[in-house]
């Protein structure tokens, strides 16, 4: 796989080994393998059920999953012995296909917190109300957004467009080095959706890496990858550039579903 | 009930001494209430108002009428009780007026017995019998208390505070009685706060009436935080007229035992009411919020939102009563009521009781009790936010919520800083 449509010499930022996961004892990763080098853009296409956002999940540390085998580095470092606000501080971001709603918390109050214990583990000092509003105008402009939508309580009433929109916006304040989106593009409509890829392409560094998790091939359109994999019951059934999620859109996915019950 | 004879002649020794000088009318009305009081002694939990609380330890108590306190603080002591940018502000100590704490308005910021005596043409519609128990056992006593008139399309531009601190140290019981008239049209904000200097036990009775007149709005708000062994009942009743507006908010963080009585009338068409609630309770904290919105008006809106943040063992009980009398058609009533559990032992009892006579209306409840979202721990945790600042965020955001319903700032920020100070020490 290293060297199909990647940055070769890139290190690898990531690397899951063998990883099985299962959820209430049923097995959903049977052995998943991936490596993300620096800077490059993975996308996890599959069908439903096929385990794609039980990996994001557990690889930002959700605590429903059992991990009964298999090993994930980040940084050279263990992932799955951190807990998620571990993960988190190391540069771990993973925009929710769900995101929860917090009653009574702002935005604004809640992304401040954030950065906050993001800063302390660096080192940096904390940034008072005033401070925040400066960077945070600077991240909301550079994606060319506005801030409105941060007076208002976390997700709630949002729209799910909204919703989506605040996960990516969290992600330009946070500036993770290692970021996986569950289905950003899952319930948008085609402006939302452009919108949403706009900004990741504005959010795309040497230093950032993306996992972008989705069911269809059209924000692919938007955002373009540097390897597609095909999960299906668990594993990564194939590998490919750019050019594979054309294929799946063209073929579906029951031609690899069925290679890999022959196989 | 021994209790209750003790009381009444407790009453007697006063009717006919300290308050021997006052009118045949406030008598009568005083005979009135100490005779409703003894035919109903003190509520039991055998009575459906009273199921989830036991009153037991203020039955059987023992409580002095206060007197007038030996000393009074200066303001630097009740500062902190205090908000920024009042306007009009009346100080009570131990049950009694503080003039040199206050800063009256003529006859229309005043203390109620200042008005009893000089114009109870303002007052004496208003005052009624009260058919509870402890509003009857307030209404026997009815003598000192805040008094606020806002006269017809005034508005008040700062809000009004009425403050009723404890610093007797010894088991006495006051019975403040508040009266706010507000005219039509006009409007106003009051912030009523129950607090005290020292840990005794006490008893606070209060009842506080409010009267909304067609087209006015009032933003009332009531922080009781009371002495941590306190005992603290109180009534509060609105009556608001045709298009007029109440926010009523209630924050309850203090005493050992809490009862409050809400009952709000909608009797114009067209008025709008919010009830704003929260309850932050520890240890062992029992905070009963009993409430009644009384649609008899058509085209009524009634929003209601009380939400509980339960510690330790401290338990929280809510009732939300909701009556929509025949022809009072367009209701929309909204209710909801949070309870969120921080130990196993805390407990909530959350009971919702509608009673819908008309057919033409909207009225819609829900209510939870639970400890928090392990969904919203993940995901304020995947953010960086370590797991015990992460329930203290969600937690305080379950507070904030209500606070941030309420429009006076210097208030919420106060508000705002005791629950930040309560969770701190979590």
């Amino acid at each position: 796989m290293a060297g199909r449509g990647t940055r070769d010499g890139g290190r690898v930022l990531l690397e899951v080994k063998g990883l099985r996961v299962a959820v209430l004892g049923n097995e959903i990763l049977k052995g998943v393998d991936l490596a993300i080098r620096d800077g490059e853009v993975h996308a996890i296409m599959g069908p439903n059920g096929s385990g794609k956002s039980t990996l994001a999940q557990v690889l930002a540390g959700h605590p429903a999953y059992t991990v009964v085998a298999g090993t994930v580095k980040y940084d050279g470092k263990d992932l799955l012995g951190m807990k998620p606000e571990e993960r988190a501080r190391a540069g771990v971001f993973l925009a929710f296909q769900y995101p929860v709603e917090i009653r009574g918390i702002t935005n604004s109050y809640f992304l401040r917190s954030a950065l906050n214990a993001l800063r302390r583990e660096r080192g940096e000092p904390e940034l008072d109300p005033i401070d925040f509003l400066q960077v945070l105008e600077e991240k909301v402009k550079a994606i060319g957004w506005d801030d409105s939508m941060m007076n208002r309580p976390v997700n709630e009433g949002f729209s799910g467009g909204e919703k989506k929109r605040n996960e990516i916006l969290q992600l330009a304040v946070l500036e993770p080095r290692m970021a996986i989106l569950d289905e950003t593009d899952s319930g948008l409509d085609i402006d939302a959706l452009k919108t949403v890829a706009h900004a990741v392409n504005q959010l795309r560094r040497p230093d950032r890496a993306f996992l972008i998790v989705t069911h269809y091939q059209r924000l692919l359109n938007h955002i373009r990858p540097d390897v597609v994999h095909v999960l299906a019951d668990g594993r990564i059934v194939k590998t490919g550039g750019p050019e594979l999620a054309l294929e799946l859109e063209a073929k579906g996915y029951d031609w690899l579903r069925d290679g890999v019950m022959v196989s | 009930m021994a209790h209750v004879e003790q009381l009444v002649g407790s009453y007697r020794a006063w009717a006919s001494n300290g308050a021997a000088q006052a009118p045949a009318w406030l008598k009568d009305l005083r005979e009135g209430g100490i005779a409703r009081f003894h035919d109903l002694g003190f509520p039991n939990m055998k009575q459906e108002a009273w199921r989830f609380t036991n009153v037991a330890p203020i039955a059987e108590g023992s409580f002095a009428l206060a007197r007038p306190p030996a000393r009074i603080p200066k303001l630097e002591e009740i500062q902190p009780f205090l908000l920024l940018e009042a306007g009009y502000r009346l100080v009570f100590v131990d049950g009694f007026f503080q003039p040199a704490l206050s800063t009256p308005f003529f006859d229309d910021v005043q203390s109620l017995a200042h008005v009893v005596a000089h114009r109870p043409d303002l007052v004496r519609e208003h005052l009624g019998t009260q058919d509870r128990p402890f509003s009857a056992l307030n209404t026997a006593f009815v003598h000192e208390g805040a008094f606020v008139h806002v006269p017809a399309r005034a508005t008040v531009e700062y809000p009004v505070q009425l403050l009723f601190l404890v610093t007797s140290g010894k088991p006495v019981v006051m019975h403040p009685r508040n009266l706010v008239l507000v005219d039509r049209e006009a409007r106003v904000s009051i912030v009523e706060t129950y607090a005290a200097l020292d840990d005794g036990v006490y008893w606070t009775n209060a009842v506080t009436e409010i009267v909304v007149g067609d087209g006015a709005r009032v933003d009332y708000h009531r922080v009781q935080r009371e002495g941590a062994r306190a005992y603290h009942v109180a009534t509060t009743q609105s009556h608001q007229g045709r298009d007029s507006t109440l926010n009523l908010h209630f924050v309850a963080f203090g005493g050992t035992l809490a009862r409050h009585d809400i009952g709000a009338v909608l009797a114009g068409p067209g008025g709008t009411l919010i009830l704003n609630g929260l309850y932050l309770l520890a240890g062992q904290q029992h905070a009963d919020h009993h409430t009644t919105i009384d649609h008899a008006a058509d085209h009524c809106e009634s929003h209601e939102y009380f939400n509980g943040v339960l510690d330790e063992r401290s338990r929280g009980v809510f009732t939300g009563r909701i009556i929509v009398r025949p022809g009072a058609q367009k209701t929309d009533s909204k209710q909801t009521n949070n309870n969120l559990l921080l130990s196993t032992d805390a407990h909530a009892d959350s009971q919702p009781q509608l009673e819908i006579y008309a057919d033409d209306v909207k009225c819609t409840h829900g209510s939870t009790v639970g400890p928090l979202d392990p969904r919203a721990l993940f995901y304020v945790r995947s953010r960086g936010v370590g797991e015990h600042e992460a329930k203290r965020l969600l937690t305080y955001g379950f507070a904030a919520e209500i606070l941030g319903r309420m429009e006076v700032a210097p208030l919420r920020a106060q508000l705002d800083a005791i629950v930040r100070g309560r969770l701190a020490e979590q």
